[in-house]
């Protein structure tokens, strides 16, 4: 048993570092260390320059663009991303529709939209949930009926995360309504520019419009944009899903919190005279987290040693999904236990590129409420915790 | 044994309940949120005619009695509804503070314009760094003459934004964390060298920091002793703990209200969500929750009535406060998550109960600090 990196693992390491050092924004960074809220160009700017060095789909065949790392390197890379600020590609594109496309696309969709996805120039959004189909996707009800070279499309989507932005839509979508529900589903890809879509935002407890209703009032999709088979579309959302559940964990992501949180709660007062961090019980709970956090670790990394030996991540890769989001989640809680009464001020504005007003609170901690409240999203979406724990009970232990 | 409420408890929630189902709807409050004051003059009003405001004063001070019961039947009743009208801040510790430490002038002048409706107070005590600690005070009052001159910063003035006048607490001897030396003063919002920066707090409360440069007080402003302060700010921080502990079982029980009807209509797999066992049982903790609190609560008020030393009181006071807490913690989570993505939303109250039980949690010492007070008593 051996979790070293080898000579050449250390080596490519130290080129990420270097890579992140020279090209990861500062402006961007800045923002990131102090909450500052990120705007589009922000990541549109940070994947155009990942995507010089060949560096934003690692996850992809090397034929569209892929980086052809072992899986350890791609540990590697994600960790070293993470533990430095610097935001993954946004995953609508990278992540969610290409899998989809390079795996049951044709030729002529491969050429038109995977060199776009690479390079940021099209900012996709998802189109899966519903008002009334959330944890039972499969009973979306939103649907695209033939009509000569178009199908025309209507229902409702939600939970649309920066479909602000967006300028293409993935959507799954009823094509059948006769057969079983998993059986009727098709797989369509929508110009958001197309007549009779309107997205209307939703804010969410902090206030901020990160998601959105997209409405579709029938909407004229040429058929070219069906993806591989009509009626196949739940087939390939759940290959999508596995590609989704990739960093799932969020581990570099919560070593760098805890390691901001231990030096927040070293400066922090505890009233008396010390120091949040020696007080005994802050101490054991940051304690508790942090070996959580490092079980996740070796969690994934057997995970990652399983799929490096040809092993598809199975069914037990949703504990990162359920492990992962609570950690963070409590993550969250210890940052508003640190902040105390200094959480609870709502400025938005002081999260925002160029604010020069005096400032209430105490740095990024002023934010911490916020950053806890919008966070319970994380056991929610991307099939909620109870559903992988239904996954693990039916699909791992048999029951 | 008797848990039962008096006849005027019983009418006294029966006029809170009914003000808020009738008058204080989601989108009134949301509204009244908006406004510029941030809270409803003309409830404020109605408060003042339906004789709530006199609720946490003694019958000698002209109040209704004053009981701990009295002020929990009010604020469970506030809780379902949110209610985000200044009652806490003006009445209940401001008003606290003039009760425990002012003179018959002062009291017969501020306690009647707060009971009649027409006074706004703020008490700022809380520093950058003092966390809950009360007696961690390091602004300054000096005495000069007949005058005092106060310098130093506060945090979290609850309704600073709309306070006609500021009690002060500061240090006009000792160290920073000597439990004696501190004073009380009574300062004009607008006197000159105040300044403050006002923000809306993230359960829609409005609050404020506020910064004191050389302000000069006259010896009349002083309320009370000089140097003498602390228990009297310690009684009424404890007191302000339970109201908002009692106002908790309120806002607990609408979420778990909510989340059961929820769970009853919402369907998923063909059916309703409340079928799932998991489900289920996840909801019967979150009803074991509710029911711990109120216990706990209804204790610590009863004991608050009665002539226990104030050590048992205050024992009584973290026990509750702390195991709110955690209930707040574990039912504003849970309703949350059963709702699904609805409750992450602005649109939904669900949420901002969640909210309004978060900051809660962050008032008048954490479950932390409230556990380690009951350990230490």
């Amino acid at each position: 048993m051996n979790a070293d990196f080898t000579a050449e693992e250390l080596k490519f390491q130290k080129e990420v570092q270097d890579f992140l050092k020279a090209e990861f924004p500062q402006d961007i960074k800045h923002k990131v260390d102090n909450g500052i809220r990120l705007e589009k160009d922000d990541f549109v700017r940070w994947q155009k320059i990942l995507n010089k060095r060949g560096w934003v789909a690692p996850n992809w065949p090397e034929e569209y663009g892929g980086t052809g790392w072992t899986p350890t390197q791609k540990y590697i890379f994600a960790m070293e991303m993470g533990l430095y600020g610097a935001m993954e590609p946004v995953a609508f594109g990278v992540k969610m529709v290409a899998p989809v496309i390079y795996s049951y696309g044709n030729e002529e969709q491969k050429k038109r939209f995977l060199p776009d996805i690479l390079e940021s120039n099209v900012w996709w959004c998802q189109g899966y949930s519903e008002p009334n189909a959330g944890s039972d996707l499969a009973s979306l009800k939103t649907t695209a009926v033939r009509d000569g070279d178009h199908y025309v499309v209507n229902g409702t989507k939600t939970w649309t995360t920066l479909g602000q932005y967006a300028d293409w839509i993935f959507c799954l979508v009823r094509t059948d309504s006769t057969a079983k529900k998993q059986e009727g589903i098709s797989f369509l890809l929508i110009d958001m520019k197309t007549p009779g879509i309107k997205v209307s935002p939703i804010y969410l407890l902090d206030d901020e419009p990160e998601v959105n209703e997209v409405h579709f009032d029938n909407v004229r999709v040429p058929v070219e944009n069906l993806i591989g088979e009509e009626n196949q579309g739940w087939t390939y959302a759940k290959v999508l899903l596995t590609h989704e559940r990739t960093n799932i964990a969020q581990v570099p992501n919560s070593k760098l919190k805890l390691r901001k949180l231990r030096d927040l709660a070293a400066r922090t007062s505890d009233g008396f005279g010390g120091s949040l961090l020696n007080n005994p019980v802050f101490a054991r709970k940051l304690a508790e987290v942090e070996i959580q956090v490092l079980a996740l670790e070796y969690a994934e990394l057997r995970t990652l040693a399983a799929v490096s030996v040809g092993k598809a991540p199975g069914p037990e890769s949703s504990i990162l999904k359920v492990v992962g989001t609570e950690a963070t989640q409590f993550i969250d809680e210890l940052y508003m236990e640190v902040a105390a009464y200094h959480s609870l001020a709502h400025v938005p504005a002081q999260f925002t590129e160029g604010f020069d007003g005096e400032r209430v609170g105490q740095g990024s901690l002023a934010n911490s409420a916020n950053v806890y409240f919008n966070n319970r999203k994380k056991s929610i979406y991307g099939g909620s915790n109870e559903i992988q724990k239904n996954i693990i009970s039916k699909a791992v232990l048999g029951l | 044994m008797d848990f039962s409420y008096s006849d005027e408890q019983q009418m006294l929630q029966d006029s809170v309940q009914k003000f808020v189902y009738s008058q204080y709807d989601f989108d009134t409050r949301r509204k009244i949120i908006k406004s510029e004051q941030g809270y409803s003059t003309e409830y404020w009003s109605l408060f003042a005619e339906l004789g709530w405001l006199t609720v946490p004063f003694k019958e000698e001070d002209g109040g209704f009695g004053g009981s701990a019961v009295d002020l929990m039947v009010v604020m469970e009743e506030f809780g379902k509804g949110m209610v985000i009208e200044p009652f806490l801040a003006t009445a209940v510790i401001s008003g606290g503070l003039i009760s425990e430490l002012g003179n018959a002038e002062q009291k017969e002048t501020m306690l009647a314009a707060i009971m009649d409706g027409s006074l706004q107070l703020a008490t700022a005590y809380a520093e950058a760094d003092s966390r809950y600690n009360l007696a961690s005070v390091g602004s300054s009052a000096q005495k000069q003459g007949d005058t005092y001159v106060i310098n130093g910063s506060k945090v979290l003035v609850l309704n600073g934004p709309c306070a006609d006048k500021l009690l002060v607490v500061a240090r006009t001897s000792g160290d920073k964390f000597d439990r004696s030396g501190l004073s009380v003063f009574v300062v004009d919002a607008k006197a000159d060298g105040v300044s403050s920066l006002a923000y809306t707090a993230v359960d829609g409360h409005r609050a404020a920091e506020v910064h004191f440069s050389n302000v000069v007080v006259s010896a009349q402003d002083l309320l009370g002793e000089e140097g003498n302060a602390l228990i009297a700010l310690e009684t009424v921080v404890d007191r302000a703990a339970l109201a908002v502990s009692a106002e908790a079982v309120g806002s607990m029980d609408c979420l778990l209200k909510k989340t059961v009807e929820y769970a009853k209509t919402r369907k998923q797999f063909g059916v309703a969500i409340g079928t799932f066992q998991a489900l289920q049982h996840r909801m019967s903790e979150m009803f074991i929750e509710c029911q711990l609190a109120r216990s706990i609560v209804i204790m610590a008020a009863m004991k608050l009535d009665t002539d226990a030393s104030s050590a048992e009181k205050a024992k009584a006071v973290a026990a509750a406060k702390a195991r709110v807490g955690r209930a707040m913690r574990k039912v504003g989570q849970e309703s949350v998550q059963l709702h699904g993505g609805i409750a992450v939303t602005d649109e939904l109250d669900v949420g901002h109960y969640f909210k309004r039980v978060t900051t809660i949690e962050n008032l008048f010492g954490n479950t932390d600090y409230q556990l380690a007070r009951f350990a230490s008593l």
